[in-house]
């Protein structure tokens, strides 16, 4: 719904491309040269070049993507770890990859820093302009990665706690545990306590990013309430309650694919629209704990079983 | 804005110094936990120094000890130690003392072990006890050494010190870590600046008292 381009010289360039081109180029790789110092960009004729960001959830996504667009017999590889957004939203403009995963808050503050948007529809809807001519979001995923309260199960029995609307009425009485940037944020302390009227007992600045350290303090008891990834495989293993967010004091980021409009046909982005139907947070924590957790699974192999299952 | 005029500002703005967070608070915390470290690490250190430079028997382990204790890296050990006991003031602490033993270890062992033989032999002959020997004639023929190990495990444990605000703690590294989460690098200029000078300023005060302490002819 968000790709305005013109799609049948496009299907036609890419259906010439992977006859031709796309042919010469798996001839060529096979001989050790790769498509892309061959034919300068690659992705022009060849298959769908797939980017991701610098760590391993965004690996993951693209991977699925990859794995998605060849099981419908559309050719597609992954270029892992470009690096922050600067440099992987640089790459898709110039045309290097074709999609990238993103996240839909992030990546409209990251074109738009002034936005006003606060709702998940707000910010899908404004994408469309703040991204410009070239590139292009497709259809959001539920799948969402952002800053979360989290508690233990305990605690949200004890008081009663399913979302953050409930807090004001324990003012003072939990303890915090965040990075601490927390502090100043606008999502923050200061969003907590607008958005909320929650001013917490104390706040214990926790500098790993919500990792091992965070989740060792509320469980100790420590803290009771942490800013943890709605991600974070943490949250399945120890039963932990993530506090809904009516109000959204933490900005929306819905996982999409971002692409390059030149280099993405139609029947490519419909084969993305149908990932994004179909995944959810859950797969993203069961798919991070496989790859992060013990089992250290390669980020291609756990992406490829999802898609077998889901798709 | 340059950073040295935004740092200027930020030792000017008001509620920089005084009141809960401020410049004032930190730094009586940063004391704190130095002195708790360095005093800690001495009960460890002085005993084992003494005994391993007065009897001379133990050395090789100790020469070991103190080199592998220096090449621990403490954050690491930190977040170890936290993750095994929780936030709080244990952790960091065990982290530093832990860097503090080796400076001080050094120091003791080495300034003992360097009284001249004949020194010792000497006082034997008059008739002093091992202990009368040690505490008479070793210690104060090594307090230069002593001295040098004790400013040496200050001025390392005062800059590390910072690193207790990786978790629930203050100091002047709140100023470095909170600074860095939210990129204001004139704060993280303020810390730096202070922690230098807290550094220097108790290395001239316990050089004050090594001059103090010495017996003359000794240093």
């Amino acid at each position: 719904m968000n790709i305005s381009l013109n799609t049948t010289s496009l299907n036609r360039r890419r259906f010439l491309g992977v006859l031709g081109v796309g042919a010469s180029v798996s001839a060529l790789t096979a001989c050790g040269i790769s498509g892309e110092t061959a034919f300068g960009t690659g992705a022009q004729g060849g298959p769908i070049i797939v980017g991701s960001a610098d760590f391993p959830e965004s690996q993951i996504i693209a991977e699925i993507y990859a794995a998605a667009l060849n099981q419908r017999g559309i050719s597609a590889e992954t270029r892992p770890a470009i690096g922050a957004r600067e440099a992987y939203i640089g790459a898709l403009q110039e045309g290097s990859v074709g999609v990238v995963p993103d996240y839909s808050g992030n990546l409209l503050l990251y074109f738009d820093a002034q936005s006003t948007a606060v709702t998940a529809e707000e910010i899908i809807a404004a994408l469309p302009q703040a991204l410009g001519e070239t590139l292009a979001a497709l259809k959001p995923s539920t799948a969402e990665n952002k800053d979360s309260m989290v508690i233990t199960s305990q605690t949200a029995e004890e008081f009663g706690l399913r979302s953050l609307d409930d807090l004001s009425e324990h003012n003072r009485q939990l303890v915090l545990g965040a990075p601490p940037e927390f502090a100043e944020r606008g999502y923050g302390l200061p969003g907590l306590e607008k958005n909320y009227g929650f001013t917490p007992q104390s706040f214990e600045p926790i500098n790993d990013g919500g990792g091992p350290l965070t989740v060792k303090a509320l469980l100790d008891d420590q803290v009771q309430i942490v800013d943890l990834f709605s991600t974070d495989p943490a949250i399945i293993a120890n039963d932990l309650v993530v506090l809904e967010d009516p109000k959204n004091n933490f900005l929306p980021q819905q996982v999409l694919p971002v692409i390059n409009g030149e280099l993405v046909s139609y029947a490519a982005a419909q084969v993305l629209d149908e990932v994004s139907a179909v995944l959810t947070t859950e797969d993203l924590i069961a798919l991070n704990t496989r790859v992060s957790g013990e089992e250290k699974a390669n980020p291609a192999t756990a992406a490829q079983d999802w898609v077998a299952e889901n798709l | 804005m340059n950073i040295f005029e935004s740092t200027a500002a930020w030792f000017t703005a008001e509620g920089t110094w005084a009141g809960a967070g401020g410049i004032i608070q930190r730094t009586t915390e940063h004391l704190g936990y130095s002195a708790l470290v360095i005093i800690l690490a001495a009960l460890i250190a002085f005993p084992l120094g003494l005994l391993v430079g007065h009897t001379g028997k133990g050395e090789n382990l100790v020469v070991a000890l103190t080199g592998a204790l220096r090449a621990l890296p403490t954050l690491g050990l930190l977040t170890l130690f936290a993750l095994w006991l929780g936030l709080g003031l244990t952790a960091p602490i065990a982290a530093l003392v832990i860097l503090a033993i080796s400076p001080l270890l050094a120091g003791v062992y080495a300034g003992i072990a360097a009284v001249d033989p004949i020194t010792v032999d000497a006082a034997r002959a008059q008739g002093m006890t091992e202990w009368q020997i040690l505490s008479r004639v070793e210690i104060p023929l090594a307090l230069p050494l002593i001295f040098g190990g004790i400013r040496n495990a200050a001025l390392q444990v005062i800059a590390t010190v910072t690193i207790v605000a990786y978790i629930n703690l203050g100091g002047l590294g709140r100023f470095l870590i909170d600074g860095l989460a939210v990129r204001d690098y004139s704060r993280m200029v303020g810390a730096v600046l202070l922690v230098a000078a807290l550094a220097l300023l108790v290395d001239l005060l316990l050089a004050g008292l090594q001059r103090l302490t010495t017996p003359a002819g000794t240093s």
